[in-house]
């Protein structure tokens, strides 16, 4: 089993994402801190890119904040390296198959072993082109996380049954960002995801609210949460690490719930 | 040229949202069924010739090969076609068959507003719906582009994230595209993109070379020694090369922008000064920094400020059967100017970067050998700002 079906065992998964380095990198550190404190079961870190071509208009600004920082993927491996002291809650990036590319597939996925990065999340990588990351991955055991989405249809199957670390199913059409009311039939979906891998599932794209995560984390294994995260940074900037610490809070209690 | 998987070479690809996967297959599916349909090909020859004024002419040049003093320049007017541009080609392919898939609802982006014209057009022509999303600072530069969109019965939603130019425009038709596929058919304007795109584009443009190769053997009953077009994404070009890739006596030239130099930061010259990467559903050459982030691009021709190219042009860099050069705004703008007075055809600015080619190359050729340049699109669009450049405040 690895590090990140750890994070599911015997229980519901509450998931936050963060853009590093927005407004700065001792924001973010402090920020996970805070998630980790207050119940986040896996950490979804965000390596900014310019062009997030999956991201809503909070996130999207985000990525624009952080890299007018000075955000780079070394900052973001060193952060992690701080983090790692004493932190062993599962880390996965997010981030956009160019910086991945740029970096170099081999010396990123070997630093995400070496600073202890768990598994990778890559919107703009289907199943198709999976080959350009996943022998890499397998060698240095850094899950490359597979997204289902509601228009997947008869791919689910073929998806799931080599999926990785978990399934990050996509909850609505469209882009990141908070949603009043999510339409699509998760349900039928993850039972075909349940049919065909025994790796666990969350939902994620337009949850924000403990009603929803109870409700996401009902139907599957756990709840992925980033824009309503990035909004409050974006309210209290350096000041925002202590209401995430309680959002993060309030969130995990919907998804116990469900246990 | 490309695989199954849409590959030419090492680039192109299909790197995309999951979201949008069964959408492409679709998309491939019907593409790969109506391009072979006698009945679909007769029906968008038709709309070429009668609707969009093809064949297009090519035109002896005979002032401006004299003048210049050496080959024999022949002139492939894309500029006459309906809207005055070769992009009514790609569109008119594109919404046709968006129309047997039953899409009802186009939307694109557009940089300087040629593109999004066409759209429109075609919108209009078959009675669907049209969203063309266009960078804000682009709006406000190519305002009178807006306004005919607008009166095509487009709606033209201005892109503020991001540079608020043509990436952006892509990107956001992209997520707009994610949210909204049942109805929606994304007439992307250049052979880029994840596949079909670049192949699917660069058919429906390759009518370019089809005709010049058909007039040049009838003119000269031979094949000329080169051809040269301008690059953004690529898609005027692809279509001028397409038919003469076969015969490698022919030189292939793509003329890229520099803008204020290659040695600058402000180029938009994406296979001179860009790297290996993979961006809006591609991999290829992009313009990008140490880390990976796409770097913000200038040109002084909208339709070529862009900081990638397509996928088969990269690939007939690598193998070397196209040559890739860069053209500064300066000897743009010149050739805007020469071609205007020598010949009175105003061509766009994009179009005067393949003009300042021919202006250095064809004094050094002999006068039996023959150069195709590849008149994109016309200039009336570029006057403002090429008179601004000029230091003369004119409006629009």
């Amino acid at each position: 089993m690895s590090n990140i079906q750890k994070a599911f065992e015997n229980k519901k998964a509450f998931i936050p994402f963060i853009t590093c380095g927005d407004p700065d990198m001792e924001t973010t550190e402090k920020a996970v801190r805070a998630m980790v404190a207050n119940g986040a079961d896996l950490i979804e870190l965000g390596i900014p890119f310019s062009d997030p071509t999956a991201e809503g208009p909070v996130i999207q600004e985000a990525n624009i904040r952080a890299l007018s920082a000075g955000t780079t993927t070394d900052k973001v491996f060193d952060l992690v390296r701080r983090l790692r002291k004493d932190i062993t809650v599962p880390f996965v990036f997010m981030t956009y198959v160019n910086v991945v590319f740029s970096y170099g597939a081999q010396r990123f996925i070997a630093t995400c072993r070496e600073t202890g990065v768990d598994g990778i999340i890559l919107p703009d990588l289907p199943y198709e082109e999976k080959e350009d990351f996943l022998p890499i991955c397998k060698q240095y055991g850094v899950d490359l996380i597979s997204l289902i989405a509601p228009t997947s249809d008869h791919r689910i199957a073929m998806i799931a049954k080599d999926a990785d670390g978990f399934i990050y199913l996509v909850s609505s059409l469209g882009v990141t960002g908070v949603r009043n009311e999510i339409k699509s039939d998760l349900t039928s979906i993850v039972k075909v995801i349940r049919e065909n891998t025994d790796i666990p599932c969350a939902i994620g794209f337009g949850i924000s609210t403990p009603e929803q995560a109870g409700a996401m984390s009902a139907i599957a294994d756990g709840a992925i949460v980033g824009s309503a995260i990035i909004k409050i940074l974006a309210e209290y900037g350096q000041d925002a690490p202590k209401h995430i610490g309680d959002y993060v809070r309030a969130m995990k209690a919907a998804c116990n719930k469900n246990i | 040229m490309t695989n199954k998987s849409g590959r030419f070479g090492q680039h192109g690809g299909q790197y995309i949202p999951e979201t949008l996967m069964n959408a492409v297959i679709e998309l491939e599916q019907a593409y790969n069924f109506y391009k072979n349909d006698p009945a679909f090909n007769r029906e968008l020859t038709a709309l070429f010739n009668e609707y969009a004024n093809r064949p297009s002419r090519l035109y002896y040049a005979e002032k401006l090969s004299k003048e210049l003093g050496g080959a024999k320049i022949y002139l492939k007017r894309e500029d006459l076609n309906h809207t005055g541009s070769h992009k009514i080609n790609n569109v008119l392919g594109q919404a046709l068959l968006a129309k047997k898939m039953g899409k009802t609802r186009l939307i694109a982006e557009t940089g300087a507003g040629q593109h999004g014209v066409a759209t429109a057009t075609a919108a209009a022509l078959m009675g669907m719906e049209c969203v063309v999303f266009m960078g804000e600072e682009d709006t406000k530069r190519q305002a009178l582009n807006v306004y005919r969109m607008k009166l095509l019965g487009a709606d033209v939603i201005p892109v503020r994230t991001g540079t608020a130019t043509l990436k952006d425009a892509v990107s956001e038709a992209m997520r707009e595209w994610t949210s909204r596929i049942d109805d929606t058919h994304y007439c992307l304007g250049s052979v880029m993109g994840p596949h079909p795109f670049p192949s699917m584009v660069r058919d429906f443009q390759a009518v370019i070379s089809r005709e010049t190769k058909l007039q040049i053997m009838a003119k000269e009953n031979r094949l000329p020694d080169m051809v040269i077009a301008c690059v953004g994404g690529g898609s005027n070009a692809m279509g001028s090369f397409y038919h003469f890739i076969n015969d490698t006596e022919v030189r292939l030239v793509g003329c890229e922008a520099a803008g204020r130099g290659i040695d600058t930061f402000e180029t938009a010259a994406t296979i001179n000064t860009g790297k290996l990467g993979v961006f809006h559903g591609m991999k290829s050459y992009f313009c990008q920094d140490a880390y990976g982030q796409i770097a913000p691009v200038y040109s002084i021709s909208a339709g070529l400020d862009y900081p990638g190219v397509g996928p088969e042009h990269a690939y007939l860099h690598d193998i070397g059967r196209a040559e890739y050069v860069a053209i500064t705004d300066d000897e743009a703008v010149n050739a805007f100017e020469y071609l205007s007075r020598v010949e009175g055809i105003i061509p766009a600015i994009e179009s005067a970067h393949a003009v300042a080619y021919a202006m250095k190359e064809a004094p050094r050729m002999d006068k039996d050998q023959i150069i195709v340049i590849t008149i994109s699109g016309r200039g009336d669009k570029d006057c403002a700002a090429i008179a601004r450049y000029r230091g003369e405040d004119i409006y629009e």
